[in-house]
Order: C-alpha cells, then sequence, then structure tokens
C-alpha cells in the first residue's frame, strides 16, 4: 500500500513516497529509480513525509540502488523522514551512507553543496 | 421360503397333479366306455389338470425369473430347447402310432387316451414356458400400466381355467366371447417389442431364427393335437379348452409379430449400435480420470472415439502443454499433415488451428469442404482446458460433405468430455505438486530448527533462554552460543531480510559462518567485518543481515560487543538497578560489499556483574502491531523488561511474550520473532 509520485523541480528529480513500503510495495520505489537511472536523472530527492512505515524489503531498496547511484555520479538525499523511519535507517547504519535532510528546501540546497 | 425350494415345491406339484390328471382321466375312461354305474363327472380330472397348469406356470416363473442375467438370445434359446425336447417327445409319441398303425392297441381307447395325457402334459410344458419367456420380453422397459395389463391378461387365463370346468364347446356363443376377450388382450400385448431394438446385428438374426423355430414347434404341436382329436374317443379335448386355444393363439402372434418386427429392425440396427458405441465412447472419456489414466491415454481416447463417431477416414490431433508440442495421428504421415494444413482455407478452421480461438465458435463453421486429393471434408475443433485453448482435433472424410452439424456436435461433446477430463487431471496434479511442496517445507521446517541451538547454555557463568518462531514455515532469525574457549562464549543473534524460504537459506548460511568464524577467537568487529565480507559474495543483491555478536570472558566479567544493524539489545544492570540500550554505531551486514564497510562498525566492551540481564531480540517483536496499528515498540518492550528483569531468564521470557500477545490481541505477528535473554553471573562480584 504505497503511492509514488514524480516530479520535477529546480532540475531535481523528487521521488514522493506515501504510506508504506513493505515486501509487496516496495517494487513500486524500485521501479522509479531505475527509472530515474535510466532517464539519466543526476539529482534524485526522495520525499518520505508521507511514509509511515518502511520494511526490510523497502530498505533493500536503497541499499541496492547505493552502489549504482554512486557509480553514475547520482546524487540522492532524502527528506521528511518521521521519527519511526529515521530510527529505523539509523539503526541499520543508512543514515551514514545516505544524505538525510530535514525538509525540500534543504534538500534542493543540497545538491548546491 | 427360497427361491430354490419354491422351483421344487412346484415342480412336484406340477408332476403329481398331472399323475392325478391323467389317472383320473383314464379312470374316466374305463367309467363310460363301461357304462359302469358310478356317479363320478370329469371334475376331478379337470381340477387336476388346471392345478397342473398353475404349478408348471409357478415353476416356470421362477426358473425363468431367477435367471435375471440372461440376455433375450438366451431366453429365446430356452424356448428354442423347452420345444425341441417336447417336440421330440411328441414325435416319439406320434412315432409309435405310425409303427404299430397295423396293431389293433393304436385303437384301444386306453392306448390313445393314455397318450393323449402325457402330450397335453408337453404341450402345458412348452406353451408355459414360451409364455413365461414371452412376458419377460413383453415387461422389458415396463410401464405402471403395462404391469396393469399383463396381470389382467393372467387373470384372464386364469379365468378360461375356470371357464373350461363348464363344458363349453367351440360354437358356443360363451366360448366365443371367452376366445374374444383373450384375442384382445393379446392383441394389445404383442406390440410390446422394445426389447428387438437391443439386440445387434447378429442377436437379431438368432432371435429370428428361434422365434421361427419356436413358431414351427408350436404348429407341430397343434397339429398332432387335431390328429388326436379326430379319434372322437378322448375324454378331455384340448382343443376343445379356451385356455389351450387362447394360449397356443397368443404365442402364435407374438412370435409372428417378434420376428417381423426384428426383420425390420435389421438395417436399422447398426445405426442404434453406432449411437451405443458413442454412449460407451463417451463414458470411457469421462471415467479417465477415476481410472488413473494419463493425459495421453485421455488423447487417444477422444481421437479414437470421434473417428469412430463420426466415419471419419484419418484424423489428427495437436496438443500444445507444459510437456511441449504433441501429436497423435491417425492413418496420416506427418508428411501428409503439413500437406493437409496448408490446403486449409476455411478461416474459422485456420483460427483454431493456429490457438486463435474466437469466442464464439460456430457450429455449421467447423466443418467444410477440403481441396486435397485424398481427403474432401475437413472438420476442426478446439480443445479448451481451464478456459485455455491448449489444441486441437482435425477429421477428415475421403469423401465430400461427409461431416453434418449433427456430427460436429457429437465431436463436440467428446472434445468438452475430454476436457473435463483433462482438467480434473491438471487439478488432481496440481494438487499432488502442492503436496508434495507442503512436504518439503515441513522437511525445510525440521532442518531449520535444528539450525537454532537445542540445548542453551545454563551453568555457573550464565543462563540462556530463547524463543523464536517463524511467520511462515521457515524463517529468517538466528541466534546461537558456543563456547570457543573455557569460560569464553560467542553469542550471536541475527536476522535476515524478508522471510520465508530465501531467509531461511541465508540463515543457514549465517550459522556456518558463525561457526567457523567464533573459533578464530577474533574480536567481535573483525567477526563483523569477515562476517560481511563473506556475505557479500553470496548476499541477494536486495537482501541484507543484521547481527549482534557478543564476546563474553566470564572470568573477566567483560562484555565485548559489535552491533551491525542490529536493534540494539538492553542490558539490565542490578547495581544501579537500570535498564539500558547496549547502543553503538554499526551498519548492517551486506549493505556495503567491500573494504569500506570496516569503516562502518566499531566495538565496545563493558563489564558487567553478578545478575546482570541481556535482552535481545529482532525487529519482529517491536514491530508486531495491535489492531490499532500501533507497533509494540522499543517503549513498551523495555517498560516490559523493566518490569521482570530481576527474574530468571525463562520466567523474564514468558512475561515479555504475555506482554506481546496481550498488546496484539487476536492478531498474528506477520513475522520472524525472536527473543534471547542471557543472564551473566560472577562468583567475584557477590
Amino acid at each position: 500500500m504505497a503511492e509514488i509520485r514524480k516530479e520535477h523541480k529546480e532540475g531535481v528529480h523528487i521521488i514522493s513516497v506515501f504510506g508504506e513500503i513493505d515486501a509487496g510495495s516496495s517494487i513500486y520505489l524500485d521501479n522509479a529509480f531505475k527509472e530515474a537511472l535510466e532517464n539519466n536523472e543526476k539529482k534524485i530527492a526522495t520525499n518520505m513525509s508521507g511514509l509511515e512505515y518502511i520494511s526490510s524489503a523497502g530498505l533493500g531498496v536503497f541499499i541496492s540502488h547505493l552502489e549504482e547511484f554512486e557509480n553514475n555520479n547520482v546524487k540522492l538525499v532524502l527528506f521528511g523522514i518521521n521519527e519511526q523511519v529515521k530510527q529505523v535507517f539509523d539503526i541499520l547504519g543508512l543514515e551514514k551512507l545516505l544524505k538525510i535532510v530535514s525538509d525540500e528546501k534543504d534538500a534542493l540546497a543540497a545538491f548546491d553543496e | 421360503m427360497s427361491d430354490k425350494l419354491k422351483i421344487r415345491l412346484s415342480f412336484f406339484g406340477a408332476l403329481l397333479f398331472w399323475i392325478l390328471f391323467a389317472g383320473s382321466n383314464i379312470y374316466l375312461m374305463f367309467v363310460r366306455s363301461y357304462e359302469m354305474k358310478v356317479d363320478y363327472s370329469d371334475f376331478f380330472p379337470q381340477l387336476s389338470f388346471s392345478l397342473f397348469v398353475i404349478f408348471t406356470f409357478i415353476y416356470y416363473r421362477y426358473v425363468i425369473t431367477k435367471a435375471d442375467s440372461l440376455n433375450f438370445t438366451d431366453l429365446l434359446w430356452k424356448v428354442f430347447i423347452t420345444g425341441l425336447v417336447t417336440t421330440l417327445l411328441s414325435l416319439a409319441i406320434q412315432g409309435f402310432f405310425v409303427l404299430f398303425a397295423s396293431s389293433s392297441i393304436v385303437e384301444s381307447p386306453l392306448t390313445i387316451n393314455f397318450f393323449y395325457n402325457i402330450l397335453a402334459g408337453l404341450v402345458v410344458i412348452f406353451t408355459l414356458s414360451t409364455l413365461v419367456v414371452w412376458k419377460r420380453l413383453i415387461l422389458y422397459q415396463k410401464s405402471k400400466n403395462l404391469l396393469q395389463l399383463w396381470s389382467f391378461f393372467e387373470f384372464a387365463f386364469g379365468g378360461a381355467l375356470i371357464f373350461d370346468f363348464f363344458g363349453n364347446e367351440p360354437g358356443n356363443a360363451y366360448f366365443s366371447v371367452a376366445i374374444l376377450v383373450l384375442v384382445l388382450f393379446s392383441v394389445i400385448l404383442v406390440f410390446n417389442l422394445k426389447w428387438v431394438a437391443y439386440l445387434n446385428f447378429r442377436q437379431k438374426w438368432k432371435g429370428i431364427l428361434f422365434i421361427l423355430l419356436s413358431g414351427i414347434y408350436l404348429y407341430h404341436f397343434l397339429r398332432i393335437l387335431n390328429w388326436f382329436s379326430e379319434t372322437d374317443i378322448l375324454v378331455i379335448n384340448m382343443l376343445e379348452r379356451v385356455f389351450i386355444l387362447g394360449l397356443f393363439g397368443f404365442l402364435f402372434a407374438y412370435a409372428i409379430i417378434s420376428v417381423l418386427v426384428t426383420l425390420f429392425n435389421l438395417p436399422t440396427s447398426s445405426v442404434f449400435e453406432q449411437k451405443l458405441k458413442e454412449a460407451l465412447d463417451f463414458q470411457k472419456l469421462s471415467q479417465s480420470v477415476p481410472r488413473g489414466e494419463t493425459t495421453d491415454q485421455t488423447y487417444e481416447t477422444l481421437i479414437d472415439s470421434a473417428m469412430s463417431a463420426v466415419f471419419a477416414d484419418a484424423a489428427w490431433l495437436e496438443i500444445y502443454d507444459d510437456e511441449g508440442k504433441r501429436q497423435v495421428i491417425r492413418n496420416l504421415t506427418d508428411e501428409q499433415v503439413d500437406a493437409i494444413k496448408e490446403k486449409i482455407e476455411n478461416k474459422f478452421i485456420l483460427d483454431i488451428l493456429n490457438l486463435r480461438l474466437l469466442k464464439d465458435t460456430n457450429t455449421s463453421k467447423l466443418s467444410g469442404p477440403l481441396k486435397h486429393p485424398n481427403y474432401k471434408s475437413i472438420m476442426a475443433l478446439p480443445i479448451l482446458v481451464q478456459d485455455k485453448q491448449t489444441g486441437y482435433i482435425v477429421l477428415l472424410n475421403e469423401v465430400s460433405e461427409a461431416f453434418n452439424r449433427e456430427m460436429v456436435g457429437i465431436v463436440t461433446t467428446f472434445v468438452n468430455q475430454a476436457s473435463v477430463s483433462l482438467e480434473n487431471l491438471t487439478l488432481i496434479k496440481e494438487s499432488l505438486d502442492n503436496e508434495r511442496y507442503k512436504e518439503q517445507l515441513k522437511i525445510a521446517k525440521t532442518v531449520q530448527k535444528s539450525l537454532l541451538p537445542t540445548s542453551l547454555i545454563n551453568n555457573s557463568h550464565l543462563t540462556m533462554e530463547a524463543y523464536s518462531q517463524a511467520a511462515d514455515e521457515v524463517g529468517g532469525d538466528y541466534y546461537d552460543i558456543l563456547e570457543y574457549e573455557k569460560n569464553k562464549f560467542g553469542l550471536i543473534i541475527g536476522d535476515v531480510s524478508g522471510k520465508g524460504t530465501s531467509a531461511a537459506f541465508q540463515m543457514a548460511q549465517m550459522k556456518g559462518i558463525f561457526h567457523s568464524l567464533v573459533r578464530e577467537k577474533i574480536s567481535p568487529k573483525k567477526f563483523m567485518e569477515k562476517t560481511n565480507l563473506a556475505l557479500s559474495k553470496c548476499l541477494d543483491k536486495t537482501s541484507f543481515i543484521t547481527a549482534t555478536y557478543f564476546d563474553i570472558d566470564t572470568t573477566e566479567n567483560t562484555l565485548s560487543f559489535s552491533r551491525a544493524g542490529h536493534c540494539p539489545g538492553l542490558i539490565y544492570c542490578t547495581k544501579d538497578k537500570s535498564v539500558n540500550y547496549l547502543e553503538s554505531d554499526g551498519m548492517g551486514l551486506g549493505i556495503l560489499r567491500n573494504s569500506t564497510y570496516d569503516k562502518y562498525v566499531v566495538e565496545s566492551t563493558t563489564g558487567y556483574g553478578d545478575g546482570d540481564t541481556l535482552l535481545l531480540y529482532t525487529d519482529g517483536i517491536t514491530e508486531a502491531k495491535n489492531e490499532a496499528g500501533e507497533q509494540f515498540g522499543d517503549e513498551r518492550l523495555k517498560k516490559s523488561f523493566e518490569a521482570h528483569c530481576t527474574k530468571e531468564p525463562n520466567q523474564i521470557k514468558e512475561e515479555i511474550k504475555n506482554d506481546l500477545s496481550n498488546f496484539i490481541g487476536e492478531l498474528t505477528i506477520d513475522d520472524d520473532y525472536t527473543l534471547v535473554i542471557v543472564k551473566l553471573k560472577s562468583d567475584n562480584n557477590g
């Protein structure tokens, strides 16, 4: 039960995730990332403000693309993560590998760094 | 009374009354010829004769009705044999009179009446046995009305027996009325000939032969009776009895009608046989599943029955299923099949051959002409299994316009029935496969259970308790403990991302890694680095494993650990009576699959006191949801542990399980979940 929305803002490809990402719905997120890679997007921001829960399969989606993003010089920024989801990222140690900021403004700014 | 007894009793009854009839008859003859002054009417011989008739009838009724399995030709055979024996005996009597024609003995009333009595017995035996057989034939596929009519008919014959007591003679008006009544019944009954339809061609010829012979016997008996009656010195003349005349009339009439009807039915008997064969083929197709046949056998039956149903000269059948393309061909070579395929012009048939079935199959378009030197007619039907066209059947005939709509209908029913059978076969196969998978999962479950330690450590240094539950048959949670050196223990808890079979396999790998690395006596950080390296080669790209590894030194009372993305454990400290998280940085295994991982994993060491208790768990516990969708969460788990942390590990385990199940209520946890509790003991630090 997840919904994915895509938009472009200031040259950044924003993927917004709503609902819960579990084993079943993780495929939608995976497809969104794949599509962005195919379209040669270099700046990807993921809006997680609507994400209520993420299962290990959902985390697997982020993990599986990490290497590819790095190899293709793609920068990924996550923003709007709620406390519960953030904790899951933290425990797994993903916060060390992913750029996580508070809101969209910071996210867009993060690409200019 | 058993039937056997009834048959014997009726036989002896018949014999006894025949003797009485013959005896009293002769006696009466003497009384009359010598004009003895004895008051003696012909009542007694009449009575004996009637009883003889009744017992004979009962006898044959039991003998012939008992043999239920007899078919029609067997019944007619019985009539023929009984007729033959009685006729031969009657011929012997006739022969006697011819042989001694010059002697006065043949003119003696005693001789004549004596032999006439025997003859009467033979006539009654033959006519009644024939009557019983005719009855069975007439009452084949009986209706209530027919049964009623027949019993009236039997009563009428009974009435005729009584009527004969009064000595009415032919020509007498009463006599004519009585005969008329029997004739009327006979006329209605003789047209019940349904049994004829059930004879095949050969049986019909046999039937005609036997019935004709029976007719000849009847004629012979009539003649011989007539010959006797001309002597004019008979005490009781059979030919002056309504009963005998009526019986002869009825038997003759039925024999003639039967022969005629059978004769007229001869040309159509092949049609009936054909229909019967279709019905049997149909049954054969529908029973292929109970008979445990394979799909191939069903196809063979289908093509053979379809061919014989529509008189096809050649046919083939093509099926595309899991096992690939299969062909069943009759009277054609592979090359001929290909050649015929090229000759087909009918668009509908082409669609069927290309498995492009259209929703509405118009039966009139399924057959048509074919431009081929040998075959002029073609019919093609799709074979559907579970609403999907899996193949087709093509039937060919050398004659043009050989197939009509009715034939298409017949083949359609055959194909449909075969489809049902095939569907059932598929379903049976699927359910067998499912059973097999279930069986294999059961095995996997047992194997996986054996991966978790069966005996947990409980000694003077530590007491361990654990509980693990998989969401599916097999799970991805793992815990283990090993004393790799005296008083030194390696303890691990791990959780493979995802659940089910793939998680279970990776958990098994984790166990292998744990057991080999623990013995290397390496630090927890090193342990994680090496584990990450090992796993990065075999883990699926989207999978990862979280784990925490503890190195417990019970001599030094120290606890070193490294956390790899796993939910931090809790420790109850007896000294300050507090419960705290064992927090430290650390990334999950398999996320970074190169040496950079080493930067993201750390090691912490802490001392412990006597009674300090560790609580380790997997996220199945904290992420368990109640009906409101709330997670059990870290806070509730911590509170629960705080409430019970001073108890023994097995009690703590039960209490936490209780708290958890109270929280989630009726729901079940849709993830693997594990609890590990280790109580550390120390001698030095009382």
